[in-house]
């Protein structure tokens, strides 16, 4: 009696998993939504140059100051948002605020998702004694209100995109940490954990094979809402500036700006607010969607 | 209970204790604060003289314990800016932020937990429709965004109200508006979420079978057990409200914590900043130690482990 049975392919069934996510993803109309959105901003980010029609940091402290949405000047261009009291064209600013707005929302994502990733999956998997420092080490940093502590490191430092990306991006680890630890708490007991560790994997082995990927999805999800937060944050210290510095165009900037020529221009602080929210809400929208999706029991 | 209490008292002890050294390494790993405390044209002899005075020269460890057993007594130093003790001069403007916070927490919760409830009870209908979106532009919204928006409005359009100060309750009203929203926008979305979950709980459809009414059974039964997470939220969304109070505050020119804290750091007035930052980390922690006691009242399993 000889039989081979034949082992099915293993790679398909992980693709098919991954188109059955991605269409199940596209049911959602709000989450493709604000994919859609969230995609524009990065064009236009990506593409400022060929978008905008005027260049951003360009003065003219002549009669283009201070000028409404829709004015025309005398070469008969026409400044669709108007002007800045720098005689500047806010459209174009607009345009090209967005870029470190995303760099700093990327970066510092980044760097907080890897931290609170390995924070997670050591303190879910080794447990006692280590698990307990770093579960302390995360409400420490929970206590501090997070903007007084960035604005205070920032002002010692002096503002530059980096100190920004590395200040929110070392104290924002907390969420990732928690959701993390969660999960590798529950897939530690599972048996296919279990299987590897009785078949002799490492440590490290096991971490990294079988839980990571596991731990994956809700670590996306977090990454995914935390990177709207990111940009308010951005946009937040810009307006007290101590964010990306002049002449650099930023959102939080310009409404700082705005703020002071709000009874005689209210353009100035409209579009940029506008700006943040369009660009906040898509990412939002998506990440809702995307929590829905993979895990609607995900509490973040 | 008991061991479960003292436990979460330990914690927030040893919380406040790393809190404490963070503020202080903050402050010696931003280098000569000799110099900042100085006026900037010290001779070299009275900086070495300065530094030796105060101690800046002794190793980081004997200088953070002066520092904590200062701290432990409220004295942070004198603040450089306005010659008094800076403990004080925080603890002058603590009852603003919390009377703006307070407010924000009170909108926050009256119009989120009905809203919630609604969404949840009437689910899919139009007022469900109108709070998710209402709840998604309010998480979306920049704080300082809605707060110039507030007055470009209010105070400068129809000039109703007051867009800066603090004093009468119109004062209050804007501010609250903007440093609430986005808490309002949380807890409503938590409590529709955690109402729906309940909801669909077999306890419930028990209540129902046996012939309970729609309204006890929402409040009797469900409101309790969403109230769970909800408690949770507000313990932290506190510090969220603590921590935003310092761009609410400097929008409005609120004589609180948080700009005075502001202001400490443009002015590079550091044993301001520290009391500051202190003295806001201890609420949240004391916050979210009550709210684990209300938590073992709502939740008794918890006092089980």
């Amino acid at each position: 009696m000889s039989s081979v049975i034949a082992l099915p392919e293993t790679s398909r069934p992980a693709r098919r998993e991954w188109l059955e996510f991605l269409r199940r993803l596209a049911a959602r109309r709000t989450a493709l939504f604000g994919l859609l959105v969230v995609v524009i901003v990065v064009l236009t980010a990506l593409a400022a140059p060929l978008l905008s029609p005027f260049d951003p940091v360009e003065q003219d402290l002549g009669d283009l100051r201070l000028k409404p949405p829709g004015f025309r000047d005398t070469a008969g261009r026409l400044h669709p948002l108007g002007t800045d009291h720098l005689g500047r064209d806010l459209l174009a600013r607009v345009i090209y605020g967005a870029r470190p707005a995303l760099l700093v929302g990327f970066a510092a994502v980044a760097i907080s998702g890897l931290i609170g990733m390995a924070t997670g999956l050591i303190a879910g998997y080794f447990g006692g004694r280590l698990d307990d420092v770093l579960m302390r080490l995360a409400d420490i940093q929970l206590a501090f209100p997070f903007i007084l502590l960035a604005i205070a490191v920032i002002g010692v430092l002096g503002p530059s995109l980096q100190t920004i990306i590395i200040v929110i991006g070392v104290s924002s680890w907390v969420v990732y940490a928690r959701i993390v630890r969660g999960a590798v708490l529950t897939l530690r007991e599972r048996e296919f954990v279990q299987a590897a560790l009785a078949l002799g994997g490492g440590d490290g082995r096991v971490l990294v094979r079988h839980i990571l990927p596991n731990a994956f999805t809700p670590w996306l999800v977090v990454a995914t809402l935390d990177m709207a937060r990111v940009i308010v944050i951005e946009s937040a210290l810009s307006f007290l500036g101590l964010g990306v510095q002049p002449p650099t165009p930023t959102w939080g900037g310009m409404l700082a700006d705005g703020r002071v020529y709000i009874s005689t221009a209210w353009w100035l602080a409209t579009f940029p607010g506008l700006a943040i929210l369009i660009t906040v809400l898509g990412i939002n929208l998506f990440g809702d969607g995307l929590r829905d999706t993979l895990d609607p029991r995900l509490k973040v | 209970m008991r061991t479960f209490l003292l436990r979460r008292l330990l914690q927030s002890l040893v919380v406040l204790f790393g809190v404490s050294f963070v503020v202080f390494a903050i402050l010696f790993l931003t280098g000569d604060p000799a110099l900042v405390l100085l006026p900037p044209d010290a001779s070299a002899e009275d900086v070495r003289r300065f530094r030796e005075a105060m101690g800046f020269n002794d190793p980081f460890l004997v200088q953070y314990g002066r520092f904590l057993k200062g701290a432990l007594r409220g004295d942070f130093g004198q603040s450089v800016r306005h010659g008094e003790p800076a403990f004080d001069l925080v603890l002058e403007r603590m009852p603003a932020t919390f009377e703006l916070a307070g407010a924000a927490l009170l909108l926050a919760l009256c119009l989120a937990i009905p809203a919630g409830i609604v969404s949840a009870v009437r689910r899919n209908s139009v007022l469900d429709y109108v709070a998710t979106v209402v709840a998604l532009f309010g998480q979306s919204l920049p704080t300082f965004w809605l707060g110039i928006m507030l007055i470009l409005f209010f105070s400068v359009q129809f000039q109703w109200l007051p867009s800066s100060g603090r004093g009468t309750w119109l004062h209050l009203v804007l501010p609250a508006i903007t440093l609430g929203l986005f808490t309002t926008a949380r807890i409503t979305r938590l409590t529709r979420s955690g109402m729906l979950e309940v909801l669909s709980q077999d306890y419930i459809r028990t209540a129902r079978a046996k012939g309970v009414n729609d309204p006890p059974v929402v409040w009797k039964h469900a409101l309790k057990n969403a109230a769970i997470p909800i408690v949770t939220i507000v313990g932290i969304e506190l510090g969220t409200l603590l921590g935003g109070s310092v761009i609410t505050e400097t929008i409005f020119a609120w004589p609180g914590v948080g700009r005075l804290s502001v202001q400490a750091i443009a002015n590079r007035d550091y044993p301001v900043v520290q009391a500051a930052v202190f003295l806001l980390a201890t609420t949240f922690v004391l916050v979210n130690l009550l709210v684990d006691v209300v938590y073992t009242y709502l939740d008794p399993r918890i006092r089980l482990r």
